[in-house]
């Protein structure tokens, strides 16, 4: 069963300058945003904004724009492609969130008695062991159906 | 205002070096994973942790389970959305916030009243 996850600069090759500093800046911006609301509004709603999408909506818009500008090198349109792309790196981070409310169950339950790093650092190893499970299960259930139906 | 300072680079910080790390990785659907990844939590659960205390931390993780539901909800549907009908991936993720932000502060009000 191939699937292969592999590492490539050519992402990274891809990416300009101002869009480094977009996340940079969003990053910050949120991460500032939710430390103000926490101390206007109460942490209980503050904690709202620990898992707001802004980084999400900027990924699939440079993932588009990636794609779209790389077809149109081949000069193809390359916008549908470019759309497929991206809807694809929103399918990722559906199963990015489901490890990202195990990670918050596991910080709420288990920070108040232990070491805070530790719970941190624990929490944050969970998260990526969930999401990899979750997405290996996804990619072999697909892989499945997919052998299945073309053999019909 | 300093706290506001050290909180915006930290977290664009972390927010990058999760970006990067996602750009660097095949396919896309795993590379997708890390728009899920805790970045802002991780960047102000630690600074909370250090200026409030935990249990102000713990409460506001509490939080972050339903922002994280609404998180799953916007992914599933931007990504049903773009592979289906094809739209414009910063319209529809712009659009989007708007659901996220209302799940996000209904789910936050029920589980409040």
């Amino acid at each position: 069963m191939a699937m292969i996850v592999s590492i490539s600069t050519s992402g990274l090759k891809r990416s300009k300058w101002w869009e480094f500093m977009l996340r940079f800046v969003l990053g910050g911006l949120v991460t500032a945003g939710a430390g103000v609301l926490s101390k206007k509004c109460g942490p209980g709603f503050g904690g709202l904004f620990l898992a707001f999408p802004a980084i999400l909506a900027s990924s699939v818009t440079l993932v588009e724009k990636h794609e779209r500008e790389r077809k149109q090198q081949k000069a193809m349109s390359g916008s549908i492609r470019g759309r497929l792309a991206a809807g694809a790196d929103a399918a990722g981070a559906s199963m990015g969130s489901i490890a990202l409310i195990v990670f918050a169950v596991c910080v709420w339950q288990l920070l108040p008695d232990h070491s805070a790093w530790l719970v941190i650092g624990g929490a944050t190893l969970l998260w990526a062991m969930v999401c990899v499970t979750v997405w290996y299960l996804w990619k072999r259930n697909l892989l499945r159906y997919r052998s299945i139906h073309s053999s019909d | 205002m300093s706290d506001i300072i050290v909180r915006f680079f930290i977290g664009g910080l972390v927010v990058s070096v999760f970006s990067i790390i996602s750009d660097l990785l095949k396919p896309k659907t795993f590379a997708g994973l890390f728009g899920g990844a805790p970045s802002i939590a991780l960047a102000t659960l630690a600074l909370t942790v250090i200026s409030e205390g935990k249990q102000y931390a713990a409460t506001e993780a509490r939080s972050m389970i339903l922002g994280a539901l609404a998180l799953l909800a916007y992914a599933l549907v931007l990504s049903h959305v773009l592979l289906r009908f094809r739209r414009s991936a910063l319209r529809v993720s712009m659009v989007l916030l708007i659901f996220w932000t209302g799940m996000a502060t209904g789910l936050w009000y029920v589980m409040a009243s």
